[in-house]
C-alpha cells in the first residue's frame, strides 16, 4: 500500500475513521455500561453480558422480519422490534441474576464467574439451535441517507447511532444521580449491608441494576446489527470481550468511564486499523485491528492500575 | 500390613491400572478412545499448572492457553519442514517450559500488581494477542504460517522410536496412540509430583498465603510480587511443555486451538474440580475431557433410537449440556467437585 | 541513648487530609514503647507508614542504624520489625501451625529445586520451619490449636497466633496494633504478661492501645498523637498529667 503517502494523514480519511470510531464506541459504552453497573453494585464480572446483547439483536431481527412480513410499516416495526428485543433481555437479565448469580453472592470469587461463563455457553447455544450457524442481514429500517464533511462520509444510522447511545447515557446518569432508585443504587455498591440497615431492598436493587444493564445491551445489540447489517449467534462474545475491556479502560464501576472508556476504545480501534499498516511499513495490516484494543488496555492498566476515571483504592490495613 | 506397606500396595495397584488401561480402552472401545485418553492428560497437565496460579495463588488467569500456545508453536517450528528444523523432542521440551516460563515472567511482571479482576482481564486481554500474532505472522515474513497451521510436525520420539508408529514389544503390538499414552502419563506423574512438593513447602505456604491475605503475607516477609511471578512462571513452564507435547501428538497446529474457549475450559477444570486440590484438578480434567467426548458419541445414535431422527445438532448440544452443568455444579458445589478438605469445611460453615 | 528506631518528620496526607504531620520519635531498644490517641489522631497511619504499607509523604526512619526502605513491607520485616493487625489478619484457611510456618518464610530459603527434590538441607529446614512454629504456637499458649484453621480460633487465640506469626519472622521490634482490642479483663491481664515475656526475651515492643490503663501499666515510655502531631513523649506518669495530653483526651470526648 501507500508508500509514497503523505506523513501528514489527509483530514478526509482521519476524520471518517474518527466518526466510524464515535459510532463503534458509543456501542461499546452502552455494552460496557452494562457490564460496569453490575461490577459496581456487587463486583462482578458478568461475563453473559454480551450475549444478551446478541440475544436482543436476534429477537429484534426475528420480531422486524415477522412485522415487516404482516405488512407493518418500516418506523413502527422499528420501534416494536426494539421494545419486544428490549423487554426479551430485560427478562433474561432477572431470570440470569436470580438463578445463576443471587446463591451465589457470598461463594468464593471464582464460583460465579464460572456459572457466568457456563449462562454465556447455553445462550449461545439455545441462539444457535433457534437461529441457526448463519449470518443473517438485517433488513434496513432506519433512513440509508448520508452527508459530506470535508470529504469525509457520515451516514444517518450513524448519526442515529450516535444521538440514541447519547441520550441513553444521559437518561441513565439522571437516574442514577437524581431519583430514589439511583440512591438506593448508589448506596447498595458501597455497602449492601448498610443500605439494607436503611431500609433498601438490596435483592430488587441488584435485580433492577441486571433489568436496566439488559435493557441498554437489547439496545446496543440492535445498533451493532444496524451499523453492520448482519446478526448471528456469535456476534455477542468479541463485542462482550471489547465492551468489557472498555469499562475496564475507563475505571470499572464508574458509569462515565464506562462512556469514556467506550468512546476512546472505539476510536482507538478505528484510527489503528486505518492507520497500522502506514505507521509501520505494511508490516502489520488491519487485521491487528483487535490486538489494540487488549494492548491499549493492557498499557493502561499498567500506568493506572485502576482504569481511567477509576478512583484509587488503598489498601486497607 | 503396615501403613508403609499399604502405601506401597496402593501405588502398584495404580500403576498396574494406570499400565493396562490404554490396552484394556484399545481393545473394548477402540483406540479413538485412547487418542480421547491422550488428550485427556494433556488437559489434565495443562490443568494441573494453571492450578498453581489460580488454585494456589489465588491470581486469576484468563489468558492460560498462550502458554500452551507458545510451547506448541515452539515445538512446530523447531521440528518440521516448516523451516526444515528436525530438533529432537527432549530438547524441544525442556526448552517449550522455559520459554513460556519467560513469557510468564514477561505478562507478570507489569501486571501482577493489578487487583483480581483487572488481572483476569489483562491476561486474557494477552491470550488473545498472543492468537491474533499467531494468525497473522505469515507475512510479511512467513513465521507462523497463519490461519492455516503447520502441518507434517515430527512426531515425539523416544529413543529413536517415533511415538506414532507401532511398536512390537512382548509380543504385543501397542498402537502409536497407546504409546503416546504412556509418556502422557508418566509426564502427568512427574508433574503430579513437582506439584505436591510444591504444595507442602515453604514456597507453596506462601502462594496459599498471599490466596488468603496479600497484605498479611507482605507483613509477614514475603516479597509478594516475586513469588507470585514464580507460580506465574512455574504454570506457564507446564502449560509449554503441554503445548510441546500437543504438537507433536498432532502433528499439526493451528491458531484455533488457542481460542479464550480453551482458556475456559481449562479453569473449569481447575475450579470445577476443586481449586488447589491436585485430585480435585484431575478429576476436573478427566470429567471435562471425557464426558463431551462421550457425548459427542452417544447424543446422535441415541437421538436416532429415541426420536427416529437427529433433532439437535450433537455438537450444539454437548455444549448446551456442558454450560448447564458448569451452572449447576457451581450452584450445588462451589468448592468444586472434590475440593480440598479445608475447604470444604469452610463451606460446611457458612450454611 | 541506645535507640532501636528513629522516626524524623514522617508526614503522610490522604487526599487534602495531613494525617501525620512532621512525627518525630525514638524507641529504645529493650523497652516497651507506647503510642496512644484519641480516635483518628493517626496512630494507625504511622503504624502503616512505619511497617511499609503506606507510602510516606515525608521524613525517614532509621532502624537499627541503617535506614528503613519505607513502602515496601517485605523489606521492613526483614530488617526486623514485625506487626500484628488491629482487624487481626490471619491465614484464616490455614492451620495455627501453617501460620507460623509462613511467618519463617523470611528467614528460610529453600527454592523451587530443594522443594520439589527434596535434599537432605531442605528437609532439615523445613524440620527446623516446623518445630520453631510449634515452640512459638507453645510461647504464646496455643499449641494445642495447632492443627485447626485460624478461623476456628477463638478470638483471645488468634490475636496470640498473630503474635506468634510476627515473632517468626525474628523480629528486633514487634508492633502491636491494638492487640487488646475486644478482650476482656483476664484476656487483658494474660496478654499483658505475654507482652512482657517478649520484651524480657530481648525484642522491643511498641504498642497502639486505646486502652490507656494498659499502656500507662505495661509502658516505659509513651507517645502521644493528637490530629496527626505528636503532642508528648515521657514516660507515662508524666504524660499523664501533661495539660495537652488532658486536653487532646477530654477536648475530643473521650473518657
Amino acid at each position: 500500500m501507500g508508500d509514497c503517502q503523505p506523513i501528514i494523514p489527509a483530514v478526509d480519511i482521519f476524520l471518517q475513521q474518527i466518526f466510524n470510531g464515535l459510532t463503534l464506541g458509543s456501542i461499546y459504552a452502552l455494552v460496557a455500561l452494562g457490564y460496569t453497573m453490575v461490577y459496581g453494585i456487587m463486583g462482578l464480572i458478568n461475563f453473559a453480558h454480551g450475549e444478551v446483547v446478541m440475544i436482543g439483536a436476534l429477537t429484534a431481527l426475528a420480531t422486524a422480519k415477522a412485522l415487516l412480513a404482516a405488512g407493518v410499516p418500516p418506523p413502527l416495526v422499528l420501534l416494536l422490534a426494539l421494545l419486544v428485543a428490549t423487554l426479551v433481555c430485560m427478562a433474561l437479565g432477572a431470570a440470569i441474576e436470580r438463578v445463576a448469580y443471587r446463591p451465589l453472592r457470598n461463594a468464593p470469587r471464582l464460583a460465579p464467574l464460572i456459572t457466568a461463563i457456563g449462562v454465556s455457553i447455553v445462550l449461545q447455544q439455545v441462539a444457535m439451535l433457534v437461529w441457526g450457524r448463519n449470518y443473517h442481514s438485517v433488513p434496513q429500517l432506519l433512513p440509508a441517507g448520508s452527508y459530506e464533511i470535508l470529504g469525509a462520509q457520515i451516514t444517518e444510522v450513524q448519526l442515529i447511532i450516535m444521538a440514541v447511545a447519547a441520550s441513553t447515557m444521559l437518561g441513565l446518569m439522571q437516574l442514577v444521580n437524581r431519583t430514589r432508585l439511583g440512591r438506593a443504587m448508589r448506596a447498595t455498591s458501597e455497602s449492601p449491608a448498610i443500605a439494607a440497615l436503611m431500609g433498601v431492598d438490596a435483592n430488587r436493587i441488584i435485580m433492577l441494576t441486571f433489568v436496566i444493564g439488559s435493557g441498554l445491551g437489547a439496545l446496543a445489540g440492535v445498533m451493532v446489527s444496524a451499523n453492520y447489517g448482519i446478526a448471528h449467534y456469535h456476534m455477542g462474545f468479541l463485542l462482550g470481550l471489547k465492551a468489557f475491556t472498555a469499562a475496564v479502560l475507563g475505571g470499572i464501576g464508574n458509569l462515565a468511564g464506562a462512556m469514556v472508556g467506550g468512546l476512546l476504545l472505539g476510536i482507538i480501534e478505528a484510527l489503528g486499523a486505518g492507520y497500522i499498516g502506514d505507521l509501520t511499513g505494511g508490516v502489520l495490516g488491519s487485521n491487528y485491528q483487535d490486538v489494540f484494543a487488549f494492548f491499549v488496555l493492557i498499557v493502561v492498566l499498567i500506568f493506572r492500575p485502576s482504569g481511567l476515571m477509576g478512583e484509587k483504592v488503598a489498601e486497607r490495613a | 500390613m503396615s501403613p508403609r506397606h499399604r502405601a506401597f500396595a496402593g501405588t502398584a495397584l495404580i500403576a498396574i491400572a494406570l499400565a493396562v488401561l490404554p490396552l484394556v480402552v484399545g481393545n473394548t472401545l477402540g483406540n479413538t478412545w485412547v487418542r480421547v485418553l491422550d488428550y485427556a492428560l494433556l488437559y489434565i497437565i495443562l490443568a494441573l499448572g494453571l492450578n498453581i496460579v489460580v488454585g494456589f495463588a489465588g491470581l486469576l488467569d484468563l489468558g492460560y492457553i498462550a502458554f500452551y500456545a507458545v510451547g506448541a508453536y515452539l515445538y512446530a517450528l523447531l521440528a518440521s519442514p516448516h523451516f526444515g528444523l528436525h530438533w529432537p523432542a527432549w530438547a524441544i521440551l525442556p526448552l517449550g517450559a522455559l520459554v513460556a516460563g519467560f513469557f510468564g515472567v514477561l505478562l507478570g511482571a507489569p501486571t501482577l500488581r493489578l487487583r483480581g479482576d483487572y488481572l483476569a482481564i489483562v491476561t486474557l486481554g494477552f491470550g488473545e494477542i498472543i492468537r491474533i500474532f499467531l494468525n497473522n505472522l505469515n507475512q510479511p515474513v512467513n513465521i507462523t504460517n497463519g490461519p492455516k497451521g503447520i502441518a507434517r510436525i515430527d512426531a515425539i520420539g523416544v529413543a529413536g522410536h517415533p511415538l506414532a508408529k507401532p511398536l512390537e514389544a512382548f509380543g504385543v503390538t501397542f498402537p502409536g496412540v497407546t504409546l503416546y499414552y504412556y509418556l502422557f502419563v508418566l509426564l502427568a506423574i512427574a508433574i503430579v509430583f513437582v506439584g505436591i512438593r510444591l504444595q507442602d513447602s515453604r514456597i507453596g505456604r506462601a502462594w496459599v498465603a498471599i490466596r488468603e491475605d496479600e497484605i498479611a503475607a507482605k507483613a509477614c516477609g514475603i516479597n509478594t510480587r516475586n513469588v507470585k511471578l514464580l507460580a506465574f512462571a512455574m504454570g506457564a513452564s507446564f502449560g509449554g511443555v503441554a503445548g510441546g507435547l500437543f504438537a507433536g501428538f498432532q502433528e499439526f497446529v493451528s491458531p484455533e486451538s488457542f481460542g479464550l474457549l480453551e482458556s475456559i475450559m481449562v479453569l473449569c477444570m481447575v475450579v470445577l474440580g476443586g481449586m488447589g486440590h491436585i485430585p480435585g484438578v484431575i478429576l476436573g480434567g478427566l470429567l471435562l475431557t471425557l464426558l463431551p467426548e462421550a457425548f459427542r458419541y452417544g447424543a446422535g445414535p441415541l437421538q436416532q433410537a429415541a426420536f427416529g431422527r437427529v433433532l439437535l445438532d450433537p455438537e450444539s448440544l454437548r455444549m448446551l449440556l456442558f454450560g448447564i452443568a458448569l451452572i449447576l455444579v457451581m450452584l450445588y458445589r462451589p468448592a468444586g467437585l472434590w475440593p480440598e478438605a479445608r475447604h470444604r469445611r469452610e463451606f460446611a460453615e457458612k450454611k | 541513648m541506645n535507640s532501636l528506631l528513629d522516626a524524623r518528620g514522617i508526614g503522610k496526607r490522604f487526599g487534602g487530609v495531613q494525617a501525620l504531620k512532621d512525627v518525630s520519635l525514638t524507641i529504645r531498644a529493650g523497652e516497651i514503647y507506647g503510642l496512644i490517641g484519641p480516635n483518628g489522631a493517626g496512630k494507625t497511619t504511622f503504624f502503616n507508614v512505619l511497617t511499609g504499607l503506606y507510602a510516606k509523604d515525608e521524613g525517614e526512619v532509621v532502624f537499627a542504624g541503617v535506614p528503613l526502605k519505607l513502602g515496601s513491607p517485605h523489606e521492613v520485616a526483614r530488617a526486623g520489625i514485625a506487626r500484628t493487625f488491629q482487624n487481626i489478619r490471619l491465614f484464616a484457611n490455614m492451620t495455627a501451625l501453617e501460620n507460623v510456618m509462613v511467618g519463617r518464610h523470611l528467614r528460610t530459603k529453600v527454592g523451587v529445586g530443594g522443594a520439589v527434590m527434596r535434599f537432605s538441607k531442605a528437609r532439615e529446614e523445613e524440620a527446623a520451619i516446623r518445630r520453631r512454629a510449634h515452640e512459638l504456637l507453645r510461647y504464646v499458649g496455643v499449641e494445642h490449636h495447632a492443627q485447626k484453621l485460624a478461623k476456628n480460633l477463638a478470638y483471645g487465640d488468634q490475636r496470640r497466633l498473630e503474635i506468634a506469626r510476627a515473632l517468626a519472622t525474628e523480629p528486633k521490634l514487634l508492633a502491636l496494633d491494638e492487640p487488646a482490642a475486644g478482650m476482656n479483663a483476664t484476656e487483658t491481664a494474660e496478654l499483658r504478661t505475654l507482652i512482657e515475656g517478649i520484651r524480657a526475651d530481648g525484642v522491643t515492643v511498641l504498642l497502639i492501645e486505646h486502652d490507656v490503663k494498659l499502656v500507662m501499666g505495661l509502658c516505659d515510655r509513651v507517645a502521644v498523637l493528637d490530629y496527626g502531631i505528636k503532642i508528648a513523649e515521657d514516660v507515662p506518669d508524666v504524660v499523664k498529667r501533661d495539660p495537652q495530653v488532658v486536653d487532646a483526651y477530654l477536648g475530643a470526648g473521650h473518657g
